[in-house]
Parts: structure tokens; sequence; C-alpha cells
């Protein structure tokens, strides 16, 4: 239900704010630079550039949906959220001879994250008492309970009754409705039934926010990120989660690409390497690095060298058909050129072949960073002292989802952060790429 | 003798369907030192194929090249090789592709600068030297490839279509530069085209070739490459013989082509 009114929300998101920047932002709506003056755009997908403000709006909008579905501080428009406070409703017991009582039943309904939150004085919260009630007149005597939003109560109210529900005492009505067990009623603070046995339950009204342990308010996360900064989590900070990932993937790529271009480019220039490295290739190629982690586990454990080799293959196959292919595309007119300029097979090698295949070699280098990086968290997942993905497997076993969404945050950050390094640096060596 | 010797040369490419192509047969020819010649003929008759023979980048099946009295065997310096287009490296300023040459032979850039520098001025690209040659227009392009030629100071400069993939008008300065490096370096020149009235602008020889199998069909020695050295090539044009000669090639490989169209024909 929440998911489609989500979707529902995102698609109305995208076409409405289409139409509002569209009359508020003008200039981001109009044709720049070369396609300023080019009547066909549809079909032109030269002509097509991505509008800024669409990307800001999408972004804001992602935010705010994680604000309004979740019990944010934030004071942004919200959805309704669960009810929380104090609530009463009244019950009538009869006893076996018809006489009739009625009592009130008081809930204290408390934040389900009270034990996460903390106070002024930095103490942790607690779990409230129940209100405290006068116990009346009557067999049936007024009851005051706790429970948490999100939870359920089944409230014995005969606990402090006169006659006990063994002796005949049964409810017949809440805040004078009759209900039957089994059935229950609705009021706004939440629902209020018999089970099928006949006791009151409670269950408090939850709106359309999702609880702290399904998707925690965006500020929380972030006084996670804050605290896994200061504090750390499982003996190391976030800091050192990353650098541990980071230092992983560059190792290992570092050296797929050291032994796979060498391996590519004598794949590439004889006869010989290639049939002999053709089948290792097209047969490792296919296999996910992810099939690979249990033999690892096995013959290396779960320590550093493991994880290194498993990137190292990661890297490895994707390293070699790049160069393989950046040989495969060099002009032979620029190596007959060259050899009618006198120049030696190891001079054709270093100043035509290499040269020429950069740009397939940073392509797969781009590539290979991007399945490491992939890669590295998949393995921490299943066996890792330190990194992001040990982070946030400890971390939903003990239902701590902030940090799994911190966690998460910083693996597609520095995965986008790669992917920038790589291209800028790519526009930086080879500014000739795609020119030719 | 000194020269280049095209000796007897046939050239037998196998096909993977078990048939075969005989792209050349029997083709002699016996080129001077500082001979400037221009091959025509319609495609597919082999003179790709020939240059490429000449260059060493192919082994004929039978016959050899000789320069100066030696036997080739595969590409060599005292060879150069002007390609139609996308032969310079772009990874490369526009100098260090005139002065690949001299690098590959280990000369150091203050030894080859002077005559880097000479070649620059040559092809009227001082200005541009530091620029990479991705950013410079077709015609600038191969200026560089014929700098960078030069700079290695060949014995035969090879040339397949050089100016194929230029406009008109750049064509004909290049047609021009062409002629006045011939002469102030005296280099053997041989240049395929496709263009006649380039072939007989530029050629002080000149070769027809005829098709399948490849072959020499006729030879002309022509006045006008003489002439239109440091002269305006439209004024060259104008010579009484010019067009006559000029209509009769024309003639000569339209033929050729017809005969061609009727033979696919007939095999379809
Ligand atoms: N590597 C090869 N394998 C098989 N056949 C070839 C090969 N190279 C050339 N040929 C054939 O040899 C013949 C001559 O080719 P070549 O490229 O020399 O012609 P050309 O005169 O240069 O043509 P164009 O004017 O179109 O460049 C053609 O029929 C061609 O199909
Ligand atoms: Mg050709």
């Amino acid at each position: 239900m929440t998911g489609l009114l989500v979707l529902a929300l995102y698609v109305g998101a995208f076409f409405g704010s289409f139409f509002i920047a569209k009359a508020v932002f003008k200039s981001a709506f109009e044709k720049k630079g070369f396609n300023k003056l080019k009547t066909v755009t549809f079909g032109d997908e030269s002509a097509i550039t991505a509008n800024r403000v669409a990307s800001v709006i999408s972004v804001i909008t992602v935010f705010w949906l994680w604000v309004a579905f979740t019990n944010s501080a934030i004071p942004l428009l919200k959805f309704p959220g669960p009810f929380s406070g104090d609530m009463t409703f009244t019950y009538t017991a009869q006893l076996e001879d018809g006489t009739t009582d009625d009592a009130t039943v008081t809930m204290r309904v408390y934040r389900e994250d009270i034990q996460q939150t903390i106070d002024d004085e930095g103490n942790p919260g607690r779990e409230p008492d129940p209100a405290e009630v006068e116990l009346g007149d009557g067999f049936a005597k007024n009851d005051s309970l706790t429970v948490a939003r999100y939870s359920f109560k089944v409230v014995n109210v005969w606990a402090n009754d006169e006659v006990s529900k063994r002796d005949g005492s049964t409810v017949v009505a809440i805040n004078g409705q009759p209900i039957a067990p089994g059935e229950s009623i609705r009021v706004d603070e939440g629902t209020i039934g018999l089970t099928d046995k006949g006791t009151p339950t409670f269950e408090p009204a939850v709106g359309l926010r999702m609880a702290r342990l399904y998707l925690p308010a965006p500020e929380v996360v972030f006084q996670r990120f804050i605290w896994l900064n200061q504090e750390g989590y499982q003996g190391y900070t976030l800091l050192e989660h990353t650098w541990f990932s980071l230092k992983r993937v560059v190792l290992g790529f570092l050296i797929g690409a050291v032994v796979g271009v060498p391996i590519g480019y004598a794949m590439g220039l004889t006869g010989w390497a290639r049939g002999w490295f053709d089948p290792i290739v097209e047969f490792m190629r296919p296999i996910p690095p992810l099939a690979l982690i249990p033999l690892i586990i096995i013959w290396f454990g779960i320590g550093e060298v493991g994880k290194v080799v498993l990137l190292f293959l990661a890297a490895l196959w994707i390293m070699i058909i790049a160069a393989r292919s950046g040989v495969s595309g060099v002009a032979i007119s620029k190596v007959h050129a060259a050899y009618s300029l006198g120049a030696s097979k190891w001079q054709i090698l270093s100043k035509v072949i290499v040269p020429n295949s950069l740009p397939d070699i940073f392509t797969g280098a781009r590539v290979a960073m991007g399945v490491c990086w992939g890669t590295v968290v998949a393995a921490e997942l299943v066996a890792a002292n330190v990194g992001l993905g040990k982070m946030i497997v400890t971390a939903s076993k003990f239902q701590l989802t902030d940090i799994i969404i911190v966690g998460i945050i910083i693996i597609g950050v520095i995965g986008f952060a790669i992917e920038v390094g790589m291209r800028s640096l790519e526009n930086w060596l080879i500014p000739w790429k795609g020119k030719v | 003798m000194s020269g280049l010797l095209i000796n007897d040369i046939s050239m037998r490419f196998d096909l993977p369907n078990g048939g075969h192509v005989q792209a050349l047969k029997n083709v002699t020819l016996d080129i001077k030192s500082g001979e400037l010649m221009s091959v025509l003929g319609p495609s597919g008759c082999g003179k790709t194929t020939l240059l490429n023979i000449v260059a060493g980048f192919l082994a004929p099946t039978e016959g050899n090249i000789q320069l100066n009295e030696e036997v080739v065997h595969g590409p060599g310096p005292e060879r150069g090789m002007v390609f139609q287009q996308g032969a310079l490296f772009e990874w490369m300023s526009v100098r260090d592709n005139v002065s690949f040459g001299p690098d590959m032979k280990g000369m150091s850039r203050a030894e080859s600068k002077e005559k880097v520098e000479h070649l620059l001025d040559v092809v009227g690209l001082q200005d541009f030297k530091e620029k990479a040659v991705y950013e410079l227009s077709g015609g600038m392009q191969q200026r560089v490839a014929l700098a960078r030629c030069l700079a290695n100071d060949p014995d035969v400069i090879l040339m397949d279509e050089p100016l194929g993939a230029l406009d008109a008008l750049t064509r004909e300065k290049m047609q021009s530069l062409v002629l006045d490096l011939w002469k102030d370096t005296g280099k053997t020149i041989i240049l395929i085209t496709h263009s006649v009235e380039e072939a007989l602008l530029l050629g002080e020889r000149l070769l027809v070739m005829a098709p399948r199998p490849g072959r020499v069909h006729k030879e002309y020695r022509l006045p006008f490459a003489d002439m239109g050295v440091g002269n305006d090539l439209r004024e060259v044009k104008k010579h009484k013989d010019y067009a006559p000669t000029r209509e009769e090639i024309l003639e000569m490989i339209w033929n050729m082509e017809e005969e061609i169209m009727g033979r696919t024909e007939e095999n379809a």
C-alpha cells in the first residue's frame, strides 16, 4: 500500500515538477551552444543534454520522500505519523448473572526507538512507566499499560478485577459498543479488539510513516554517520572501514592490471600467447567473481590475501580483454607507417601500440574498478574482519538499519567518485580519445 | 645502376573459400632515381598491392624488388610511405610526428632539430608544431604526413592516394607542394591516384594498369610535371597536349571499367 503511494507520488513529482520548473526556470529549458538553432531535438540524441534543474529536483524529491515517510524531525511536509501519547478506552465486563460494570484502560504509547534516543544530559531513553490511574469502583477496575508504537498489546483487563475471567467475567463492550470475540473497533488512536478467547487487545495507529527499524529518518542516519566517525563500529571507525575496502580494491585492481595488460598485449601480438590464454580467459570471464568467494575463503581464509586475490581475479580478465582489443584497434596503416619510418618491433610496441591502446585500456580499467568495488563489498558481506561490507552485515544482525544505510550511501558515493575520477584522469591522459 | 627495380612481380591471394585472386601478374618496372611516377587504374587492379609489395608489407608470390641493386625484404626507412589518411600518431604533437623517424634512429632532438624545423617551414606548419594532430584540418594532416616521411630522408616515397580525402582546392595546393618537394629533394616518388588530372600533372611518367590480372597496360612520358614545378598548375592544364592525353586515358580506363562491369554481370 505505502509502496504504491510512494510510486504514485514519485511519478507525480516527475511530471508535476516538469511543468512547474518549466514555468519557473525558463533558462534551464533553453537549448544551448551548438544545439541552439536545432529545430529537431526529439530523435537527435546528441542534442539532448541533462537538465540540471531536473537533477536537483530529483534528488530533493527522493530526500523529501525519505523525510515524509519516516518519523523525521525535519520540518517538511510529512505523512500522518503513528499515534503516541496516552489514550483511554472503556470496557464493559459482564458476569454470568448478567451484572455489568465499566472500567477504563489507559494506554501509554511510546516511541519504539526510545532506547536509541539520547536526552539532553546524554542518557539513553527509557521505556516510560504506565500512567497513574485510580482503581475506581465496581468489580472491574481501571487498568494502565504501556505499548510501543508499531507494536501490539494484549490487555489482561482482569488482572486487577475482583472477578477474573476464569470466574466468568467477560468483556462485552468497548467504549459502550457491543463487541464479540474476534471482532475489533477502530478509534483515532488505534484499533481495539477482542482475541478469539475474548481478551482485549490494543494496536496503536501507525499512520503512513515507517518505523525506525525499517527506515530511519535522514537526521538519524546523519547522527549515526557522525557517531561512526567518532566511536567506530566493531573496533574500527567509518574511515578505517572505508579505507580497508578501498585499499583492497586498489591493490587487487593494480595487480590485475599489471598482470593483465601484458598478457592482453601478448595475446594481441603473438599467436602462441593467444592460443595459450584464449581457453583460460574465455573460461574464466563468464564466472562472476562472487562465485569464487567460497573457494577463495577455503584457500586463503578470510584475511587480506584472500580479498586481494579475489579482486585481482575480478580485474584480471577485464584488463586482459581490454588490452587485447586495444591492440586489435590499432590501424594497420599506423603500424606500417612506423615500420617505414624505421621503427623496431620494440619501438612499434612502445611508441605505437601502447599509446594507441590506452583508450581501450582505460575503458577496461573503469569497468574493472567498478566491478572490484562491487565485489569487495560482497566479499566482505560473506567474510571479513573489517570493511564497509563487514560493517553492514554486522549491523544487519543487530537490526541497526541506520548503520546499514550509512554504509550503502558511502559505497554509492565512493563508487561514483571512482567513476568521476577515472573519467577525468582519462580526459587528462588521453585527450585524443574519440577525436580520430 | 641506382634506382628501383620492380622485377617480374606476380601476386596471388588465396581466398578462404579455396579460390584465389591474381592481383598482379608479371609486373616489371624500372624506375630511375629521382623519377616521379603516377599510377592510374580502375579499382581493384592491384595498385595498392603493388605499393605494399614495394614498401615491403607484402611478399610477392613471384619476383622481387631491388633498390639500388639490393633485394628488399620487409619494410625499411629507405622507402617512406604516405597513406591516404589516419596514419598519423594522434597522441603526439605535430613536431613529434615529424621527428618520429629521426627519433627511431636514436638521433637526439638537438641533432634532428634543424631538419625538422626546416620541413615544418616547407610544409607551412611552423605555427602549428605544438598542436595535436587531431586539431588540424585534413590538408594540414597530409602535410604533416609528407614532412614526417621526408624527415626520414628515404630514397623512395610511396604514396597511396595521398590527396584522395581532400577537397578540390586544398588538393590543388597540395599538388603544387608535392611537385616542389619532388624537385627540391630529388626523391623517387610513386604516387597512386584515382584522379586522371592529378596523374597527368604530377607524373613525369604515368602508368595505367589493367585489372584481372593486374598488369601494366600502358605507359606515358609526360612533360607536365616539369612545367608545373614552381608554376601555376592551372596554366599547365592549358597546354595543347594536356586535354587530348587526358581524354585518351579517361577513355581507356572507362573501357576497362565497362569491361569489368560486363564481366561481373556475366558471372551473376
Ligand atoms: N589480403 C587480400 N586477400 C585477398 N584478396 C586481396 C587482398 N588484398 C587485395 N586483394 C584483391 O586484390 C585485388 C587488388 O587489390 P588492390 O587493393 O591492390 O586494388 P587497388 O587497385 O588498390 O584498388 P583501389 O583503387 O580500389 O584502391 C582486388 O581484387 C582485391 O580484392
Ligand atoms: Mg588501393
